[in-house]
């Protein structure tokens, strides 16, 4: 063969012409998303100035009032249990439904595509409209927060948990279908106790997430600490409202030190 | 050549194994051509033939791990390939399968690995977990430890052990398994060579102890002559070669062990 010259290689792929419009549209996107909801420089400066004006918010909280504290404590309190029940529930419930929702040890089709369909409306409807449809049915109070912050980590969890099952190795399953071993033995035998790291991290991570998660479920009336923000802003009491702020901040700084540590002693 | 083994025991003598016709084709591609193969009780078959040679298909398609395309196995009294799931899970139990890989459980311990052995037996938790197990089934595991010369890594995690370790585990989880027959794919091909001769040379020894048919198949000529009866060579999915391990000659088999892509 002659020695062809190597063709020069462009610097840029010239888009086709689909590819330009979509480009296009994305950018244009963008820009009209700034101009309607994005805030002003204006408003910005204006808002600054609120902040930390002499009499501003910022000088209005400081120093934190801690008259309400035993009550501030208690809230605290009631949000980290609900965080816990909420995922406790949770994660129990998602093991049967992530083998269900699992490629390979799912008994059948039909039941696996169930099961994911389940997990993902549960993990796609935000948990502050679980918290409203579960306070429309068991009434105001943590119950509906709890309920909320289950269903919430069913969706998480069981996709990660059937993820994780499904990722394991297959040599031991082979080996132990080999031998004549049932679906619950292979699952019990093989898949949960290589998957068992996995399923810890999840959990700590579901409950650091609920932890966070159950301030805001205050807000609409499901339990916990939330209320007091909302009553604390509500009244302009900005001193309470940064005692309340400070003590979640704590809550949320030692759960999640807590589980780094689990995940450290355990896994 | 069968004469031959019968000499050995009397006992013995009916065929555990045979296969008839037996084809596998993956897509278009024919692995095993008409596979015709009697094994007497009790005997230690040794499979050889070049990589992709189809020796791995074999021991996988007589249990069913690989579904035959076509043809017979009578596998323990069994039609193999008629068999119901219900049945073939009963068959399986009784026929022990050591893979290249051990295929253990690496988080758990060396005993919990073999009390999975029992798996077909004691339905339920007691195999999940050795500190669930029943006594005796603690106390058999111990043994089949102890047969492979491990009882003393009993509550280590498997993935403490060492390959040849590990791969003895494997082999106390079939022993524990109580099994009729033993197939081995490679047992000896992840380790190094003392490793994986003293593993061909425990799985001879313990098959010829309990009376055992074996099937193995290996890569290392020297394994394939010492620690079988039986030689079937393998090439291009069909049966080209059977002779007593005992009268094989180096040289004959040499071909066997030349890797296709050399
Ligand atoms: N699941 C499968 N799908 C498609 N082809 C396969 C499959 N399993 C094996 N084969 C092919 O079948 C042929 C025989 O494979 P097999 O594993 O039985 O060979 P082998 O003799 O065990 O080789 P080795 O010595 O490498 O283990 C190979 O060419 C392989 O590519
Ligand atoms: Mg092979």
């Amino acid at each position: 063969m002659t020695r062809a010259a190597t063709p020069a290689v462009r610097r840029f792929e010239s888009p086709g012409i689909f590819a330009f419009m979509v480009w296009a549209l994305v950018i244009a996107f963008i820009a009209w998303s700034f101009a309607e909801t994005g805030p002003s420089l204006e408003r910005l400066m204006r808002g600054a100035n609120r902040l930390i004006a002499p009499d501003g918010m910022l000088a209005r909280m400081f120093p934190p009032e801690i008259s309400r504290l035993p009550q501030v404590l208690r809230s605290l309190l009631e949000t980290f249990q609900m965080a816990t029940a909420g995922t406790m529930l949770g994660i129990v419930l998602s093991f049967p439904l992530a083998i269900l929702a699992a490629e390979g040890l799912s008994p059948n089709r039909i039941l696996r595509g169930l099961s994911r369909g389940l997990i993902a409306v549960f993990r796609t409807v935000p948990d502050l409209v679980w918290a409203i449809i579960f306070i429309i049915t068991v009434g105001l109070g943590p119950a509906a927060g709890v309920l909320a912050i289950m269903v919430d980590t069913m969706g998480f969890a069981g996709r990660f948990f059937a993820e994780a099952m499904e990722e394991t190795d297959k040599g031991p399953r082979e080996a132990l279908s080999a031998i004549g071993a049932t679906r619950p033995g292979l699952i019990f035998s093989a898949v949960v106790p290589q998957a068992l790291p996995a399923f810890t991290a999840t959990t700590l991570f579901c409950l650091e997430k609920a932890v966070r998660g159950s301030v805001v479920l205050g807000l609409v009336g499901a339990g916990g600490i939330g209320i007091e923000l909302k009553t604390a802003f509500d009244l302009f009491d900005y001193d309470q409202a940064l005692t309340v702020i400070i003590a979640i901040f704590i809550l949320v700084i030692a759960v999640e030190q807590l589980s780094g540590w689990i995940r450290r002693e355990i896994i | 050549m069968q004469m031959r083994l019968i000499e050995d025991g009397a006992a013995i003598a009916a065929p555990v194994l045979r296969l008839t016709e037996l084809c596998k084709n993956f897509g278009e591609r024919q692995i095993l051509k008409n596979i015709k193969l009697e094994v007497i009780g009790g005997s230690a078959v040794a499979l050889i033939g070049a990589n992709g040679a189809g020796k791995s298909t074999l021991l996988r398609s007589l249990v069913r791990l690989v579904e035959p395309t076509s043809g017979k196995i009578e596998l323990l009294g069994k039609d193999v390939t008629a068999l119901a799931e219900r049945d073939l899970v009963r068959l399986r139990s009784r026929v022990g399968v050591v893979f290249q890989k051990h295929n253990l459980v690496s988080r758990l311990s060396a005993l919990t690995n073999v009390l999975h052995g029992v798996q077909s037996r004691s339905n339920g938790p007691q195999s999940w977990l050795q500190c669930l197990a029943s006594r005796s089934d603690r106390d058999e595991a111990m043994r089949c430890l102890a047969a492979v010369g491990m009882q003393n890594v009993a509550l280590q995690r498997v993935d403490s052990l060492s390959g040849g370790q590990s791969q003895r585990v494997a082999i106390a989880r079939m022993l524990m398994q109580r099994p009729e027959m033993v197939l081995a794919d490679e047992p000896d091909a992840s380790l190094d060579p003392q490793s994986g001769e003293e593993i061909m040379n425990l799985l001879y020894k313990l098959t010829k102890e309990k009376k055992l048919t074996l099937i193995v198949s290996s890569h290392r000529l020297e394994h394939t002559q010492h620690f079988s009866d039986r030689i079937i060579g393998l090439a291009d999915g069909r049966i080209t070669l059977d002779q007593p391990s005992a009268t094989s000659s180096s040289k004959n088999l040499r071909s066997f062990f030349i890797d296709r892509a050399a």
